[in-house]
């Protein structure tokens, strides 16, 4: 199986030096050649599992209740400005 | 015996009986810090002023007579993936390196409730991605047997540090073998409760439905101990269960007989180291003896465990570790041009390479095209494996295996090949998979004298049973009071 890892890395966000990409490249390779031993099962009509026990969804009362102190959350960010947290331009 | 030494129900008992105080013991174990650290690497960070100051606080309330609970004063390490207020938490990760949380997490908080003393916060693989420790960002750990060999890992800090006497006891994480292999590999006892058992809030997410939460103890009883403090639901975990918390102490029984044990023929599998396959009959051979219903059975899918997880465990991991963008908290890189840029080169500059890998890989079985090839069939051969474990389980209580096919490997031996690196977890994986709990325990060494691991595996729920065999075979054995040579 052959990747675009230039592609993957992209959909990831991630930025991907020379070297790391025709290593990864490689050790993934080998590594999804040897996830294909599952095609060797016939799985027609067998459920997936997503989870290993059943789980539903949870509800509660919506009742408000104090979040975390804002000050304390944004004094963690490495940007913040007013009361928010500071991003590079988004729209031009 | 040494102060640093002693178990948490020992250590009990002699603070109940005033022969040591709290101080003391912590004391003793930061001595014992610093002498081996250097050697060993299990801290990334100490909290000594805040630990001495909550030993104080045990001490009074023993001298005012004041009832104190099991843990109460017990100096513990904590893996580095669990927030912990105001003391950084960093994952292993350079993209967490300055994260300082603003919240506990449950279990954590469960443990301050119990007025535990923290020692400090432990080396693990970056975001838990590992079976070596050598992945962290910061250090590697080295085992305490042999200074030359892997602690295991995640949880390699974890497990260092119980074996090389730096802690009393302490907690790991488990998503597809890192609280059961350092374990194994490091010479003492781990457990990896059912999924949904321990609340997993403030655990810095890995692969969230297979990640949980668990003790890494010196015997049987501590682990009881420390299961009956994390376990049970949280409103904060949506996925944790409301099911009664047993005293898991009363399932300290010294008697297997009658207990239907499972040998899976798969588990012995070709490339098993020999000193690994010998010790686990020979363990087998006591339960026989001991009483216990041995028999073989078959876990069909075994051999697919390695494709399934790491395909489930990538694609939770690439859409777990999309929160790390720069924004919020954590790791900014400088010289970005735009949005994009600031992502793209946060990510590259703070995450490390297995890292990386993963969220590759991930991202790939979860795009367009591959999905159903990969993350779908992954899914439906999960399904298939349950199936194994249910089966199984009309037939026996425990299912009985190697915890790692192999002792403690070399540091460096595997870091260039991700596959055999992979192919290592592959007793330990299925468990995750299937949700069930597992324990692991000392049952032999290697000629090397390093030590090997016994896996104990029950149904859902049944931490209680694990313990009961678990704690049958220690008594009647000698391996776990084996002391590493640095020790």
């Amino acid at each position: 199986m052959k990747m675009d890892i230039e592609k993957v890395a992209r959909l990831a966000r991630l930025e991907l030096s020379e070297e790391e990409k025709v290593t990864f490249g490689n050790q993934l390779e080998q590594v999804l050649t040897y996830m294909e031993q599952l095609n060797r099962l016939d799985t027609t009509g067998v459920e997936p599992t997503s989870h290993a026990i059943p789980i539903y969804n949870v509800f509660r009362e919506d009742e408000t209740k104090p979040s975390f102190p804002q000050e304390e959350v944004l004094a963690i960010s490495p940007d913040q400005e007013d009361g928010h947290f500071k991003v590079p331009r988004i729209i031009e | 015996m040494e102060l640093h030494q002693l178990t948490i129900h020992q250590l009990h008992e002699l603070l109940l009986k005033k022969k040591v105080t709290s101080r003391e013991v912590t004391e003793a174990l930061y001595r014992q810090i610093r002498k081996v650290e250097d050697k060993i690497g299990a801290y990334l960070l100490l909290t000594e002023e805040a630990a001495l100051h909550q030993a104080d606080e045990v001490d009074r309330q023993i001298v005012r007579r004041e009832g104190i609970g099991d843990l109460a004063g017990v100096p513990l390490g904590i893996k580095d993936i669990l927030c912990t207020k105001g003391i950084r938490t960093t994952c292993g990760s350079k993209i967490l390196e300055n994260y300082v949380p603003f919240y506990d997490g449950t279990v954590v908080k469960r443990l301050k409730e119990r007025d535990v003393v923290m020692l400090g916060k432990l080396n693990m693989d970056e975001f838990a991605m590992g079976s070596s420790t050598e992945n962290s960002g910061f250090k590697i750990t080295r085992n305490p047997w042999n200074l030359n060999r892997i602690p295991g890992g995640s949880s390699g800090g974890s497990a260092a540090a119980v074996a090389a006497d730096e802690c009393i006891a302490a907690l790991g994480t488990d998503t597809g073998g890192s609280i059961r292999q350092p374990a194994a590999c490091c010479g003492v006892v781990g457990m990896k409760p059912t999924y949904g058992r321990v609340s997993r809030y403030g655990l810095v997410a890995f692969a969230s439905s297979l990640d949980q939460i668990g003790p890494i103890t010196r015997d049987v009883e501590d682990c009881a101990i420390l299961m009956n403090a994390i376990s049970g639901y949280d409103p904060y975990d949506s996925t944790s269960v409301h099911i009664e918390v047993p005293d898991y102490r009363e399932s300290l029984i010294n008697d297997v007989q009658g207990i239907r044990i499972g040998i899976p023929d798969e588990y012995f599998i070709e490339g098993m180291d020999p000193d690994v396959e010998r010790s686990v009959k020979e363990a087998i051979e006591l339960f026989k003896k001991w009483g216990a219903d041995v028999k073989r059975i078959s876990l069909p899918h075994t051999e697919f465990a390695v494709a399934i997880y790491y395909i489930i465990c990538t694609a939770e991991a690439s859409s777990n570790l999309a929160r790390y963008d720069g924004v919020k908290y954590g790791l900014r890189s400088k010289g970005y041009r735009d949005l994009i840029e600031m992502y793209t080169q946060t990510r590259a500059k703070g995450f490390g390479k297995e890292v990386k890998r993963r969220i590759i890989l991930g991202t790939y079985v979860l795009s367009a095209g591959y999905y159903e090839a990969y993350y779908r069939k992954a899914s439906q051969v999960r399904t298939l494996m349950r199936s194994d474990f249910e089966e199984a389980f009309r037939q026996v209580d425990v299912v009985i295996a190697p915890t790692a096919p192999t002792p403690a490997f070399r540091i460096g031996e595997k870091v260039e090949d991700p596959l055999q690196m992979y192919l290592s977890d592959i007793h330990t994986i299925p468990v995750n998979l299937v949700g069930i709990p597992a324990i692991s325990i000392p049952c032999g060494f290697s000629r090397d004298n390093l030590p090997i691991g016994l896996q104990i595996t029950g149904r859902h729920f049944d931490e209680g049973m694990l313990l009961r065999v678990a704690y049958t075979f220690e008594q009647n054995t000698d391996f776990h009071l084996r002391k590493p040579p640095i020790a």
